[in-house]
């Protein structure tokens, strides 16, 4: 089948309507970037899910940051996408940056090493947010500390796991036909923990690269197969059926399963991973971190994270929240729906 | 002479003139400047052009070129995209205590040859010595010609008009972060001054109704300004925007789009639909200019909209850089 007759089949489809959701901020900007939207037919809405790690973390954890960023003896170590994200109040790592708390970003966990070195008498802790793609770094960054014995880095998580979202999604109703599986988690689980959740609910599940044929062929794929409890794999090149064993096997020698809390959401069964007691003193408070409070109660972050809401329905967006004044973390990150719908002036879905 | 800047440096007495002496005039100098007057007093012209820029760039040297270029290339390229032909540049120097006089003393040598590439003189400067933590900033004012019959903004674009980049985008966000990042690649910076383009494109009959440099924010933010200060729908195609493999595979590394890159040495000059050719032909032939394109056109009135036909086949309406970009690029 030629590129083309995948773009002819998906402008002119003609069945049933179709939700289809993403559930990976790459994804996000990827299906923008190409100017899919408009290349469907209107019976096939895009929605964006909980794929954007740092739109899904509760307010607790973000709270929880800023209290240990105002202990002198701390700094907090962080990619850069989490320093904006608003907390229960307007505040944010930037901002208590400008009162005088220590806040380091880092383009990968490993130059914590450098900090920690540099500064024995600082504790550095690093902000550990993400999926099942980033959460094999933070193993490894583990296994560092242990092995090497390091006694000034801890870590703060929040770690979460996509199967367990996405049956919860399912469960709790959300309109949803299909999925874009995300690529880069599917490395490391592969692709058969889907299967589970496509045979439960009937909808096919399409594992998808993240250049724009990639990302038609998975969707013509998907649309193929309504109404069926398949999975199929559309990025063979880079995500083996069974991902990648060795490092998941780093992460259960550190890590445990944890009912972790998401944004609007609340606690998910067995949706996260958090440090083994065994290694509790690497962990600098992240078990209970479970409130979630919004900055701005008309924010509707936690609608649009569930496919119930497109970013231009809640009353705040462009006009309230913007990208420079932020009052959900969809906002945020240029990962967040709501930051993709705004920048490429989205009004699909 | 000392090896670092220090305070006494900036006091106005003789380790100020030791400076001036040995270092600013030794490289800039020319009869207005050598007078050491309070002002300096030049020729005229019925309309200049006049503006102004601060450079705060970090590192202060870079693959492909410095500060001291840097200074000289965003006046003098602000300057022609009014048509102005540059004529007249001032310096205000604030250096930090502890800058390596070694240091400064290329940064001014860069500047003084890229002035003599521009072929404008630097006629008056200031040094000021602050504390910190030995860096450099660099305001530089300029003032340009412009000929009566010119008349070349934002406002003039047409619909029907081409519209034409001079160059790969993206080289000099690509080559600082580079730098800060401490990843080895050989992208240089593009920081260039744009007068041959502009001489030649102005002299050769084409009706150019716009030009703007296309610095920090990148290609879509310039675009979209232009298409709200112009009323005007512009559409531009992805696989015609001039972007080489390097920058192309280092954005896509770190999830940069090379539409919002800055440049410090591109244009974008929008001219009248019949003209398009040749315009791109005389830019092509220019210095700085050999990877030319036109990438799209100016297709309707409107509030101000960017399309973007992108390599898939499919449309995407860009804003500005929305957000962050990356801070102290010049």
């Amino acid at each position: 089948m030629t590129l083309d007759q995948v773009k002819d089949g998906l402008k002119n489809y003609d069945g049933p309507e179709m939700n289809i959701m993403e559930v990976c901020g790459s994804h996000t900007g990827a299906i923008a970037k190409n100017g899919i939207p408009g290349m469907l037919s209107k019976k096939i809405h895009l929605l964006s899910g909980p794929g954007c790690p740092v739109c899904v973390t509760p307010s607790s954890y973000v709270d929880k940051l800023l209290e240990l960023a105002k202990d002198p003896k701390n700094c907090i170590v962080t990619f850069g996408d989490l320093i904006r994200v608003p907390g229960s109040t307007p505040k944010n790592l930037s901002s208590v940056r400008g009162e005088g708390a220590r806040v380091e970003m880092v383009y990968s966990p490993m130059d914590t090493f450098d900090l920690a070195a540099k500064d024995p008498d600082t504790n550095f802790i690093f902000a550990a947010v993400g999926f099942e793609t980033t959460t094999p770094v933070y193993a490894l960054l583990v296994d560092e500390i242990v092995r090497n014995n390091i006694k000034n880095i801890q870590l703060l998580t929040a770690i979460k796991t996509m199967p367990e979202v996405i049956d919860y999604l399912m469960e709790s109703g959300a309109p949803i036909d299909g999925f874009i599986a995300p690529g880069h988690v599917s490395v490391v689980t592969g692709v058969h923990v889907y299967e589970p959740i496509a045979e439960k609910f009937s909808i096919p599940f399409g594992v998808a690269g993240f250049k724009g044929p990639e990302l038609l062929a998975a969707i013509y794929g998907i649309v193929m197969s309504y109404g069926k409890g398949v999975v199929k794999n559309f990025y063979p090149s880079v995500v083996k059926p069974d991902g990648n064993p060795e490092a998941r096997a780093l992460i259960d020698k550190y890590f445990e399963k944890y009912d972790a809390s998401w944004r609007g959401m609340g606690a998910v069964k067995g949706s996260g991973k958090i440090l083994k007691p065994k290694y509790s003193y690497l962990d600098a408070g992240s078990r209970g971190l479970d409130k979630d409070h919004k900055a701005n109660p008309a924010c509707c972050c936690d609608k649009v994270l569930m496919g119930k809401m497109r970013p231009y329905e809640c009353p705040l967006y462009s006009r309230v929240c913007t990208p420079m004044n932020p009052q959900g973390a969809c906002m945020v990150s240029t990962e967040g729906s709501c930051f993709s719908y705004l920048a490429n002036h989205r009004t699909d879905g | 002479m000392e090896d670092k800047i220090i305070m006494a440096h900036g006091s106005g007495g003789s380790a100020t003139g030791e400076l001036i002496d040995n270092i600013f005039d030794r490289e800039f100098t020319n009869e207005t400047l050598d007078a050491m007057e309070d002002s300096a007093v030049v020729e005229g012209s019925g309309r200049i052009a006049m503006t102004t820029d601060s450079f705060v760039v970090t590192p202060a040297e870079f693959k492909g070129g410095d500060i001291g270029r840097l200074c000289v290339c965003g006046t003098v390229n602000d300057l022609l995209m009014r048509g102005a032909i540059p004529k007249y540049l001032t310096c205000g120097f604030i250096l930090e205590e502890g800058l390596s006089i070694a240091l400064l003393k290329r940064v001014v040598h860069s500047m003084a040859q890229t002035a003599k590439e521009a072929g404008v003189k630097i006629v008056a400067g200031d040094t000021k010595v602050v504390n910190g933590s030995g860096e450099l900033y660099i305001n530089t004012a300029g003032v340009g010609f412009v000929s009566d019959d010119t008349d070349i903004s934002a406002v003039n674009a047409e619909v029907g008009d081409a519209i034409i980049v001079s160059g790969n985008m993206g080289d000099h966000h690509a080559a600082i972060l580079s730098e800060r990042m401490c990843i080895d690649t050989d992208i240089c910076s593009d920081n260039a001054p744009l007068v041959d383009i502009v001489k030649n494109l102005l002299g050769s009959g084409v009706e150019v109704h716009t030009l703007r440099d296309i610095t920090r924010g990148g290609l879509a933010t310039v675009l979209k300004e232009l298409s709200e200060q112009s009323k005007k729908t512009f559409t531009i195609e992805e696989n015609r925007i001039p972007v080489t493999k390097k920058v192309s595979d280092f954005a896509g590394l770190l999830g940069l789009d090379p539409l919002y890159m800055g440049n410090e040495g591109k244009l974008v000059a929008i001219v009248k639909g019949s003209d398009a050719n040749k315009a791109l032909d005389i830019i092509k032939n220019s210095k700085y200019g050999e990877n030319a394109a036109i990438i799209g056109k100016v297709a309707g009135n409107s509030t101000g909209r960017l399309i973007e036909v992108t390599d898939l086949g499919g449309e995407r309406e860009l804003d500005v850089l929305q957000g962050e970009g990356l801070p102290r690029i010049c």
